[in-house]
C-alpha cells in the first residue's frame, strides 16, 4: 500500500475509473483527476472527498488533444510532484459500421484510443523512469486480442495500445517502473449501454477491484478482468484465421 | 456462414435494442419497457426529459417497490442508479447532499464509521435516496421521527419544462411536498439534502417480548413509544383473531468500542419451486419463527444490520415466493378500530394463504411530510402473499373491504392491484397533487389507479 499513495487518473469520469477512484478514496489515497468536464470533475471530487480520499485535485482538459498534454503534465508535476501511479482510463467506442464509411470517425477513434494515449503515456513514463519508481497502468480491451468483424476498429486501436504497453514495459523494467496492461471484457458502463445484452456484462465494481488489486501487488503485467477472459481469449486466439474470418461476431 | 444469415444478422444489429425488462421487488406484474435510460451524470437528464414524449418517463432506482409504482409498462424508465455521488457533507451539522441514486446502504457505509446514521430507515437498506423520498418511506421510529421525507430539507428537481427547480421550505415548498411521496411523478430528483443523525456506533440495544393478543401488542406499543426510539412487531398470521407475535423495541446503544464485522449474507440463487410453498411450509415457518424468538426473549446488544435489515442478509429473498412473484399488502387502520385489524387477520387466517412475514407497527401522529404520504396515525400491517392468481387477488379484495370500512388506507409502494376506489379512499386529496406531475412523467401504478393516459 505504501507504494501507491499518489495517483494520476487520465479519463477520471469514465465508467471504470469512477469505481477505481472510489476504492482508492476509501484507502485514503491522494488523487489527481483529469477529464474534460469541469462540472463532472467537481461532482466526482466532492464524492471522493466524502468517501475518504486524502486529497483530490482536478484538472480539466481534453486528453484526445495532444496540444494540451504538456499543460496536464506540468500541472501534475506541480501539484502532485511525487505521484507514483498513473492510470490511463479513457477511451472511445464508436460504431464500427459508421467508421467504415467515415474516415473522420476512423481517425478520431485512433486519435483517442491510440495516438493520444501513447503521447501522454510517453510524457509520464519519462518522469517515472527518471525517478526510477512507480507504476503505469492503461485500460485496453480484450477486443484488442483479435480483430473481429463487428468491432475491429475499436479492437485494433486497443490492440495497438496493448503492443505499445508491451514495449514500454520492457523499456521501463530496468528502471523498476511497472507497466500494467488492463484488458477488461465487456463491462456495464455508459460506453457499452447500446450493445445487446449489456445488462449481463461485468459489474464495473468487480473490474475496479481487480485493477486496484493489480496496482497493489507485484503482478500481473497483463490483467484480464473478470479473470475468465484470460481463458476465453486464449481459446479465441487458437482459432485458425481461415475459420475465424467466417465468424460474424 | 451463408450470405442470407449474415444479412439477417446485420439487420438485427441495426434494429432498435430489444425491450428491456425491469422488475419490481414482488416480481409481479412482469412488464417490458420500451427503453431504459441510464444517465451517469445529472447534466444528461435535461436532454432525456426534453426529447421524451409526454407521459413516457418514470425514474427508477433499486426496484424495491413491490408492485407497479416503480414500473412504466410499454414506456420508458430513467434508471438513476449511476447518479450515485455524495456531493457534500457538513461534519458539524450532519447535513448530507447526495444524488438521487445513492443507496441508503452506501450512506451507512460512508457515514456510520463517522458517527452518523439515517434519520429514518425502511426495512431494507438497498433503496435509493430518490426512492425513499418518492415513496416517503417510514421505519421503526415513525412514532418519534415521522417519515424519511420529514428529514429532507431541500431538493434539486429536474423538471422537463423549467429546468432544475430548487425546492425547500422557502422556495417551491409545495413542489417539495408534492415530490415527497410523489411516486417519482414530479420529475427526476437531481440531489437531496438529508439531515443525518448522530449515533455512538453501530450497536443497538434491543429487547424482544412475545405477545398473545392484539390488545397486549397495543399496550406494549403504547408503553414503549416514549422510551424506545424503535418499535415494531412480527406477527404470526396463521393465528387469526388472537394473533401471537414478537414485539421488538430498541434504542441506539452508547456502546462504541466493540469490534464490528459487517457480514455479507447468503444469496437465494433461484426461485423456490412451487411445490415447496404451501400453507404447511409457511405455517411451519411462522411457528418456528415464533418459538425461536420467544425462547430468546429479553434484551441483547445487536449490530444495526441484523436489527434493521434482517432480510437484507438473504439477498434476493423475494425469490422465496417462487417464480410467480408475490404481492405485499400494507394498510393502516385507525387505532379506534382495533376490531378491523382483528377482522383482517381473521380473514387471512381463514383463507389459509398466510404469509411468511407479518409486520405490525403503531404509527405516530407526526403530520405527513408529503401530499401523498401514506403513514397516518393508526396501526399498520404488512403481509406478503405468494401470487397464486385469482384467489390471491380475491383475498386481497376482501381485505380491502375491511380497510375501507375502517377508514384506513393502502400503501402505493407495496401495491400492484388496488382499485381506483380504494386509492381514492386512501388518498382523497390526490387531485390536488395532479398539477405537480411533470408532463413527461407517468407510471403503471398511476395510470391504473387514476385512469390517466
Amino acid at each position: 500500500m505504501t507504494a501507491m499513495r499518489k495517483i494520476v487518473i487520465l479519463g477520471a469520469t469514465s465508467g471504470i475509473a469512477l469505481e477505481v477512484q472510489r476504492l482508492l478514496a476509501r484507502e485514503g489515497c491522494e488523487l489527481l483527476l483529469v477529464a474534460r468536464s469541469s462540472q463532472r470533475l467537481a461532482e466526482v471530487q466532492a464524492d471522493l472527498a466524502a468517501r475518504g480520499a486524502h486529497q483530490v485535485l482536478t484538472y480539466s482538459a481534453d486528453l484526445a488533444s495532444i496540444r494540451q498534454h504538456a499543460a496536464i503534465f506540468e500541472f501534475a508535476r506541480h501539484t502532485l510532484p511525487d505521484f507514483d501511479t498513473v492510470l490511463l482510463a479513457y477511451g472511445s467506442m464508436r460504431d464500427q459500421k459508421d467508421s467504415e464509411t467515415s474516415i473522420d470517425i476512423l481517425l478520431e477513434e485512433l486519435q483517442v484510443n491510440f495516438v493520444s494515449a501513447t503521447a501522454i503515456l510517453t510524457l509520464f513514463a519519462a518522469d517515472l523512469e527518471r525517478r526510477r519508481t512507480g507504476c503505469l497502468a492503461a485500460i485496453t480491451s480484450v477486443a484488442g486480442d483479435r480483430g473481429r468483424r463487428s468491432n475491429y476498429l475499436y479492437g485494433s486501436s486497443k490492440g495497438a495500445l496493448s503492443l505499445f504497453l508491451q514495449g514500454l514495459r520492457s523499456r521501463l523494467h530496468p528502471a523498476g517502473v511497472r507497466v500494467i496492461t488492463v484488458k477488461p471484457g465487456p463491462v456495464q458502463t455508459p460506453m457499452t449501454d447500446h450493445m445487446p445484452n449489456s445488462t449481463r456484462f461485468a459489474d464495473p465494481k468487480q473490474v475496479a477491484r481487480d485493477i486496484v488489486d493489480a496496482l497493489e501487488r507485484r503482478s500481473p503485467d497483463v490483467l484480464y478482468t473478470p479473470k475468465i477472459w484470460r481463458y476465453i481469449m486464449t481459446a479465441v486466439q487458437q482459432i485458425p484465421e481461415t475459420i475465424f474470418k467466417r465468424l460474424s461476431f | 456462414m451463408s450470405g442470407q444469415s449474415a444479412a439477417t444478422l446485420r439487420k438485427q444489429s441495426v434494429a432498435p435494442p430489444p425491450t428491456e425488462q425491469a422488475l419490481s421487488w414482488g416480481r409481479y406484474p412482469k412488464t417490458a419497457h420500451r427503453r431504459v435510460h441510464k444517465p451517469a451524470w445529472n447534466d444528461e437528464v435535461p436532454e432525456i426529459l426534453g426529447t421524451a414524449a409526454p407521459a413516457s418517463l418514470l425514474p427508477y432506482g433499486l426496484g424495491r417497490s413491490y408492485g407497479d409504482s416503480c414500473l412504466n409498462a410499454g414506456r420508458e424508465l430513467i434508471d438513476c442508479r449511476r447518479l450515485n455521488r455524495i456531493l457534500g457533507f457538513d461534519e458539524s451539522t450532519g447535513m448530507l447532499r447526495s444524488e438521487s441514486g445513492v443507496s441508503l446502504a452506501d450512506i451507512i457505509d460512508v457515514f456510520l464509521p463517522k458517527g452518523w446514521f439515517l434519520p429514518v430507515t425502511p426495512g431494507t437498506r438497498f433503496v435509493t435516496v430518490g426512492g425513499a423520498i418518492a415513496n416517503d418511506v417510514h421505519g421503526k421510529n415513525h412514532h418519534r421521527a415521522g417519515t424519511f421525507g420529514a428529514h429532507v430539507c431541500q431538493i434539486g428537481l429536474h423538471r422537463s419544462n423549467d429546468g432544475l427547480a430548487i425546492c425547500n421550505s422557502q422556495d417551491n415548498f409545495d413542489m417539495l411536498q408534492a415530490t415527497i411521496g410523489g411516486l417519482g411523478l414530479t420529475g427526476v430528483i437531481a440531489w437531496a439534502d438529508l439531515q443525518l443523525k448522530r449515533v455512538a456506533g453501530p450497536w443497538i440495544d434491543a429487547e424482544s417480548i412475545p405477545f398473545q393478543s392484539l390488545g397486549s401488542f397495543i399496550d406494549l406499543s403504547r408503553e414503549s413509544n416514549d422510551c424506545f426510539e424503535y418499535t415494531v412487531a412480527w406477527l404470526d398470521c396463521f393465528a387469526g383473531k388472537h394473533p401471537r407475535g414478537i414485539f421488538f423495541r430498541a434504542n441506539h446503544s452508547a456502546e462504541r468500542g466493540k469490534q464490528f464485522h459487517p457480514k455479507r449474507g447468503a444469496k437465494l440463487p433461484f426461485a423456490v419451486p412451487a411445490w415447496m410453498l404451501n400453507r404447511y411450509s409457511e405455517r411451519a415457518f411462522n411457528t418456528a419463527y415464533y418459538r425461536i424468538h420467544a425462547a430468546r426473549k429479553g434484551r441483547a446488544l445487536v449490530p444495526y444490520d441484523s436489527f434493521f435489515y434482517p432480510l437484507d442478509s438473504i439477498r434476493q429473498w423475494n425469490l422465496l415466493h417462487g417464480k410467480q412473484g408475490f404481492l405485499q399488502y400494507q394498510c393502516v387502520i385507525p387505532e379506534t378500530n382495533v376490531e378491523a385489524v382483528e377482522e383482517l387477520l381473521d380473514r387471512v387466517a381463514r383463507s389459509g394463504m398466510g404469509s411468511f412475514l407479518g409486520v405490525l407497527k403503531q404509527f405516530g401522529s407526526a403530520p405527513p411530510a408529503g401530499m401523498l404520504s401514506f403513514p397516518r396515525p393508526g396501526l399498520t400491517i404488512a403481509l406478503d402473499f405468494a401470487m397464486r392468481g385469482e384467489r390471491t387477488l380475491k383475498l386481497m379484495q376482501s381485505l380491502d373491504e375491511v380497510v375501507q370500512q375502517s377508514g384506513g388506507a393502502l400503501y402505493p409502494a407495496k401495491d400492484a392491484r388496488m382499485s381506483s376506489a380504494v386509492f381514492e379512499a386512501s388518498f382523497p386529496r390526490w387531485r390536488a397533487f395532479v398539477p405537480y406531475i411533470d408532463p413527461k412523467m407517468s407510471s403503471s401504478f398511476w395510470r391504473r389507479v387514476t385512469g390517466a393516459q
